[in-house]
């Protein structure tokens, strides 16, 4: 690996994976705490990827992220103002108090929030990208990202097929992180690499060591690049390890010693750091400098969020049409 | 001239692809080949890549719907049969019914679906599954029983800011007839009241309200006046028009096509039971088709769904109550 990546740019990359871990961290505490509605899910161990991911998106290109994307999630342009609101339960996050935590997003940005349907996101970026087409709005991409897990649901394979069909700007990202849940890839899939499957579908693969950063860059880049170009979906396959349970409720005792002490279970963010001091000239000091200050930003959100309550279901709206004469008067007589 | 329930579902798509560049097609077979039951006849030939062919993939066809939607487009899926829309099932129900909850964004998106009993079409080219949809929150179900409805609802339900199922009968398609398209029509959501009659209420909908009709005039031969409801739209349910029909009637059949268990005739009874009770002079009544899959044999099928024979008797015996 020659070390050739704006160093701007990857001080930005670093920058969103460690906002994205120490929220991560922060997050487990308070639920630990009993401060959280529901579950909580990290992105640990998939920052480098996810953060590739969001970097190679711009403003008009639509990117669909899932469970443990927090990286590419602020890459993408989310402030730690909404995402600790929706992962709190605030009436001012995104979701509105109607969805919680991972489940977030802004879709007249571009930023698809995720159902817990794995796979289902992806032909909502495809239909996107064909109405961009459509509209005549050029050199706008769409991203995926999805589990070793959701390789195996019919939607996936529905999605992939139909993007190589429209031949759509598509990057349909894999984070292979060895669990589906419980799940060992085993039980999941039978092919040698996932990436073979692309072509049976008729596209461009891309594997990668998703604990390196700087290889996540670049490949994520080129096949940004070319999906830009018009040669149509890009599938990408990361390798590495979930490093947290599925939620916070699992404590994952499923991982195998042998996978975490292998080279898929490296930490991408301790890699980035060496990264970093060792060929971008970056002090152990600056980064210490970046984590406090980073801490600080996200515990004066925490603050801000938890004084913001939560929705008040007297005054909230109960309609789920947007066609608000056409929903039906009947329900709970509560409220 | 004349129109076909068909054709007018076809005019209706040629009219909004022409007044409004945000709609188009998307499913099988709809292109060049001009749809299943040709209700894209040309279409693709009119509005070039407007009206775009789908693989086999109703899962993939109404998860792109969304997207579009998303970004401010009005597709119109044709699913084949609805029986095949249970495939993009998930799509429809978590996906597009819950995107404006979440989010306050709308998911404009209609999804035809060719829906109930031709003779011979067997278990898996049949269904009716309006109910199914109508439980879900964030859809709306129109089920059109006559062409002028097809058509201004087919219109209507593109333009609604809001997801869509269009259950369009394929009973009617072909033999179903009218002079001409409508110039005004009454709005999604209204019923609609097919015939006047002081004796007893039947709520119906969608091919039914023309056995229900049939019924009505066999009814008539013997002395009673049946009203037949039209509820046009299935979800939401024009509670106030049925209410009002049976406080002038005093009795209640509903006729269905689908299936019994739950449904539109359970939750039509429910509520005239609940908000009525004592408009009624007699237990409320409901036919729907038996709790089996749907035969094929002509024989078989004949007797599977509510006939004009099979309403007669049942309104006999509730008018006798």
């Amino acid at each position: 690996m020659s070390h050739e990546i704006e160093r701007n740019k990857i001080e930005r990359a670093y920058r969103y994976m460690l906002t994205a871990r120490i929220l991560d961290e922060r997050l487990a505490q308070l639920y630990r705490g009993g401060n959280v509605y529901g579950g909580v899910f990290l992105g640990k161990g998939q920052e480098a990827l996810s953060v590739s991911v969001g970097m190679s998106m711009s403003k008009g290109d639509v990117f669909a992220p899932l469970i443990r994307d927090g990286a590419g999630r602020l890459a993408f342009g989310e402030t730690i103002l909404d995402a600790l609101r929706n992962c709190l339960g605030s009436p001012l996050g995104p979701m509105r108090s109607r969805d919680g935590n991972v489940h977030r997003g802004k879709p007249r940005e571009g930023y698809i929030p995720m159902i817990s349907h794995l796979g289902a996101t992806i032909s909502v970026v495809n239909g996107a990208l064909m109405a961009k087409r459509m509209k005549g709005e050029r050199g706008r991409i769409g991203a995926a990202c999805i589990g070793d897990g959701a390789t195996s649901t019919g939607a996936f394979h529905e999605a992939l097929n139909q993007a190589a069909i429209e031949k759509l700007p598509l990057l349909l990202v894999v984070a292979n992180n060895q669990y589906a849940y419980s799940t060992p890839t085993t039980a999941q899939f039978a092919c040698d690499q996932l990436s073979s499957k692309a072509q049976g579908y008729g596209v461009a693969a891309h594997d990668v060591d998703g604990t390196d950063l700087e290889a996540c860059m670049t490949t994520v880049e080129k096949a940004a690049a070319a999906a830009r170009n018009g040669d149509g979906p890009q599938l990408i396959v990361a390798e590495l390890l979930r490093l947290c349970g599925h939620g916070e409720h699992d404590d994952a005792q499923y991982v195998t010693r042998e996978i975490k002490n292998s080279e898929v279970g490296r930490d991408c963010m301790e890699r980035a750091k060496e990264i970093l001091i060792t060929h971008y000239d970056y002090s152990d000091k600056e980064l210490e400098e970046w984590a406090t200050l980073t801490m600080e930003e996200i515990n004066q959100a925490i603050r801000q969020v938890q004084s913001e309550g939560g929705p008040d279901p007297f005054t909230h709206s109960w309609k789920a049409l947007a066609t608000r004469e056409l929903c039906e008067p009947l329900g709970s007589s509560l409220l | 001239m004349s129109i076909t329930y068909l054709e007018a579902i076809r005019e209706a798509q040629a009219y909004l692809l022409k007044n409004d560049p945000s709609v188009y097609i998307y499913g099988q077979d709809v292109g060049d080949f001009g749809g299943a039951f040709k209700a894209t006849k040309n279409l693709a030939k009119e509005f070039p890549g407007r009206v775009i062919d789908a693989p086999i993939s109703e899962d993939a066809m109404v998860g792109s719907a969304v997207g579009a939607a998303i970004e401010g487009m009005r597709p119109i899926i044709e699913v084949q049969f609805a029986d095949f829309s249970t495939v993009g099932f998930n799509q429809v129900v978590n996906q597009a019914a819950t995107l404006f909850w979440r989010t306050e964004v709308p998911c404009p998106l209609t999804l035809r679906l060719p829906s109930g009993g031709t003779s011979g079409g067997g278990p898996f080219h049949s269904q009716c599954l309006e109910s199914i949809y109508a439980r879900f929150p964030g859809l709306i179900v129109c089920t059109p029983a006559t062409v002028e409805d097809a058509y201004s609802m087919l219109i209507e339900s593109v333009m609604l800011n809001d997801p869509v199922i269009f259950c369009e009968h394929k009973y009617l398609y072909f033999h179903l007839k009218a002079d001409s398209l409508p110039q005004e029509a009454l709005p999604i959501g209204k019923a609609r009241i097919a015939r006047e009659g002081r004796d007893m209420t039947i709520v119906t909908y969608s091919a039914m309200v023309h056995e229900c009709l049939e019924a009505a005039t066999e009814l008539s031969q013997d002395g009673s006046e049946v009203e037949v409801v039209d509820l046009r739209t299935v979800k939401p349910i024009d509670t106030d028009t049925v209410i009002a029909s049976v406080a002038r009637t005093g009795r209640l059949l509903c006729v269905a096509e689908e299936w019994p268990w739950g449904g539109v005739n359970a939750e039509v009874i429910s509520r005239v039971v609940a908000e009525g009770f004592n408009l009624l002079d007699a237990p409320p009544q409901r036919i729907n088709a038996k709790d089996t899959p749907i035969p094929y044999h002509p024989k078989l099928w004949s007797v599977h769904r509510p006939t004009a024979q099979s309403i007669v008797a049942a309104a006999k015996n509730l008018l006798r109550n």
